[in-house]
């Protein structure tokens, strides 16, 4: 059942809503951006040693971490030649006073399903190409979203974690005997996971009467809703999700999707850039994570 | 009988989203009806009055629960027994508290009394709503010859929004029943009827007619209705002796 | 995560169950079906059956879980057992949880939750038989149900979900649509105010193509709303010898 949230870390005092308000108004925001500004995006591929495809995300204080494994599975019946995604969000309680321990809550069930239609939908994953025994054995790409500071949009910063470690994933080495027996070795990689297509989100939030692109933790309190919009590489829209309390007019919608879209087209440039191939593993055992020169995050103040 | 006759006035039946008028208006019953710049709109399904001269309009509901207000004539069932107070059940999203030193006049020893001696869980009170801040429950008020415990009488229970059709225009249909059927009438706002006959062969005839008024409050011509009905149920009961009958 | 894919609109722009591509299914709509709730509303859509309750204003269960100035909504769409055409699992899955979240979220600011401090309005939509538009069905029992029982709100909701079917663009699209089509969005809006509740798509669309399914989604949530309207009006306008 879903029910009006009524901690008290949803209260935000008055006068900052006015002051946050009467910024958007003259077009600049409480840390110097503009409406239509990201936060600088950090990435780091590669984060993690034990997962067969990471990568770290930083915007402003929000740190999210996408772990990816690849695991022998089953197709689900209906699409036998086809591997699986499964795609999970937890908000772990080091991110926020606001979340306690426990399954996750409705807010990470929409952000996990989001996400999962973007990339399902637009086809980011060929998972024609998964399928090892058609029928019987596929791989299951699970992405876990690990959600370890709350700084504000939280689905903006996961979406581009997400991309960013499939685009480094990499799959296991395995041999089918003839029995059908399947042998995984996770020393060694047979190639890169297909990753076809590339998609983002980019979230637009109403503040007042003005729309701001990325709202960080203080003005997502003040916002009344948000539009999510999912942002293809071709310029297609490959999802949405208005999402909080408020509304938006049908001008606002289109207006939030046109804005979207130009934003979307600059994150996935970025990503692209960042993102280093996942042919270039380093010498030795593979497995090995190749940060880039970044050390684990520092704790936040 | 010289009953007064019903005002046929002119009721539209509106939804919420319904735009009621344009220009200054005042809303005489809030959050039935709210404004946007100069356009008013209902907010619930209800009947619209609209007074273009006195430029002021009132959405009646036809359906609603009870929201306790200050000054409210409220009829509570007592629900638990405290120390110094009672917790009435007033059909309202909160309990009522009656102060023991408001029912007794005096202050009480809770070391020494037991409130339970004075009034128990079941007991039926008449009271008045004294304070309501919305901060915390509803404070009732049994001071005042009218208010206090009720031991006699028939209780009914109606939408809480069809008690000013059953009191009628300046306590008209209330006084229509009751001298139709000598009978009395206590009329809480919250939903409550206590119907207290001397003869009890007429309290169920009332009682049927408060629950006919509840059902048809919105249909007009509902008072002719109402006296006509209890003409004919006295009649079945064999309670019109020699009286002769009205046309 | 498709079969064999059967066609589902004709050149002629013909439906596989005979509608226009702009064409709701067949509705029927009634309040007050329900004896115990505040308010209740049963709703079809095709073969898409919902029943709404709403509870309230009232004190909720757990005392502390209030807010000072308004009015908490707390709103749960759930599907039973027997509704879909393989028995679902009566616990509440990840996709009515989300569900859940989009409905209450497209009622609160219509809600006029500010005339009930520190109570509760509980709305609660069962989908009695799914077969594609189920939680645009779910809310507009809910906005129906929420009218019958004479809570306030700045207007009713009126939702419908658009579909791109063998590249057509449809108006509600049924199960075997939205189980073969490239898009689905559900749109909800109160209308006479111009305020869109909810809003999702899941599938791609051009810009171009959104603009199209918008307006089509307009047409279809202006008739809705017309027919919650004619149910509300229906249960009192009843003539009395």
């Amino acid at each position: 059942m879903s029910v009006t949230p009524t901690s008290p870390d949803s209260i935000i005092p008055r006068l900052k809503a006015e002051t946050l308000s009467s910024l958007t108004k003259k077009g600049v925001r409480a840390d110097g951006r503009g409406l239509e500004d990201f936060r600088e995006v950090k990435i780091i591929t590669n984060y993690l040693p034990k997962a067969d495809g990471s990568a770290l995300v930083k915007l402003g204080d929000t740190q999210v971490l996408v772990g990816v494994k690849i695991e022998l599975g089953s197709p689900y019946p209906d699409t036998p030649e086809e591997g699986v995604l499964v795609v999970s969000a937890e908000f772990v309680p080091t991110a926020s006073p606001a979340f306690e321990p426990g399954p996750p809550d409705e807010n990470a069930i929409e952000l996990a399903r989001v996400i999962d239609r973007v990339l399902r939908e637009y086809g980011v994953i060929d998972t024609s190409k998964l399928a090892i025994i058609p029928g019987r054995k596929a791989w299951v790409v699970w992405i876990d979203i690990y959600v370890l500071d709350h700084g504000g949009n939280l689905i903006d910063a996961s979406a581009i974690a997400t991309l960013a470690a499939l685009l480094t994933t990499r799959i296991p080495k395995y041999t089918v005997s003839e029995n059908e027996l399947i042998q995984v070795d996770k020393s060694s990689f047979s190639g890169p996971l297909p990753v076809v297509r590339k998609a983002v989100t980019v979230t637009i939030g109403k503040l007042g009467d003005s729309l701001i692109v990325d709202p960080t933790i203080e003005e997502e309190k003040v916002v009344s809703s948000k539009l999510i919009v999912g942002v293809g590489e071709d310029g297609s829209i490959a999802g949405l999700q208005k999402s909080g309390d408020g509304y938006l007019t049908l001008q606002e919608v289109e207006k939030a999707i046109q804005l979207a879209l130009k934003k979307g087209g600059e994150l996935l440039a970025k990503i692209a850039e960042s993102v280093k191939s996942p042919e270039a593993t380093s010498a030795g055992s593979a497995g090995t994570p190749s940060v880039e020169g970044e050390k684990p995050p520092e704790s936040n103040a | 009988m010289g009953a007064q006759t019903e005002q046929r006035v002119e009721r539209v039946l509106v939804t919420p989203g319904d735009k009621l008028a344009e220009g200054d208006y005042k809303i005489l019953t809030p959050t039935t009806a709210y404004r946007v710049g100069t356009s008013y709109y209902s907010s619930i399904v209800g009947l619209l009055e609209l007074n273009p001269q006195e430029k002021s309009l009132k959405v009646i509901p036809l359906k609603g629960s009870y929201y306790p207000r200050v000054g409210d004539v409220v009829i509570g069932i007592v629900s638990d027994v405290g120390l110094t107070n009672w917790e009435l059940d007033i059909r309202a999203p909160f309990p009522g508290i009656l102060y023991a030193v408001d029912y007794l006049g005096r202050a009480i020893n809770p070391s020494k009394e037991n409130l339970k001696d004075f009034l128990d869980v079941g007991d039926v009170i008449v009271g008045k709503v004294e304070v309501f801040d919305r901060t915390r429950n509803p404070v009732i008020s049994t001071k005042g010859k009218e208010f206090g415990k009720v031991v006699d009488g028939a209780l009914v229970e109606i939408s809480p929004v069809k008690i000013p059709r059953l009191i009628g225009k300046k306590g008209s249909m209330q006084s229509l029943i009751e001298s139709e059927t000598n009978c009395k009438l206590i009329i809480g706002n919250n939903g409550r009827v206590l119907v207290l006959c001397e003869d009890k062969r007429y309290e169920e005839i009332v009682v049927r007619a408060i629950r006919k008024i509840d059902v048809e409050a919105h249909i007009s011509g509902l008072t002719d209705r109402v006296k006509e009905f209890i003409l004919v149920e006295k009649v079945k009961r064999g309670l019109v002796g020699n009286e002769e009958r009205k046309a | 995560m498709k079969r064999e894919k059967p066609k589902l609109v004709s050149e002629d722009g013909v439906r596989h169950d005979g509608r226009r591509l702009d064409e709701l299914r067949p509705v029927k709509m009634e309040v007050g079906v329900l004896s115990n709730a505040s308010g209740s509303a049963y709703v079809e859509f095709g073969k898409t059956r919902v029943i709404a309750a709403v509870y309230g204003p009232r004190e909720p269960p757990q005392r502390y879980m209030v807010l000072p100035h308004r009015a908490v909504l707390r709103c749960r769409y759930h599907m039973a057992p027997f509704s879909t055409d393989e028995r679902k699992n009566p616990a509440p899955s990840r996709r009515e949880i989300e569900i859940s979240k989009v409905i209450r979220e497209a009622l609160e600011p219509v809600v006029m939750s500010e005339a009930f401090p520190r109570t509760s309005i509980d709305v609660f939509i069962e989908v009695i038989s799914a077969d594609g538009g189920t939680r645009t069905a779910a809310l507009n029992a809910a906005s129906l149900a929420l009218a019958d029982a004479g809570v306030p709100m700045r207007d009713l909701v009126a939702a419908v979900a658009v579909g791109k079917v063998d590249g057509y663009l449809v108006l509600d699209i049924d199960q075997v649509e939205d189980n073969y089509g490239e898009a689905d969005m559900p749109v909800a809006m109160a209308p006479s105010l111009n305020m869109v509740t909810l809003l999702q798509l899941n599938g791609v669309l051009s810009p171009q193509e959104f603009s199209q399914a918008l307006n089509l989604a307009l047409k279809g949530v202006n008739e809705v709303y017309k027919l919650q309207k004619e149910t509300l009006r229906n249960k009192y306008l009843v003539r009395v010898e």
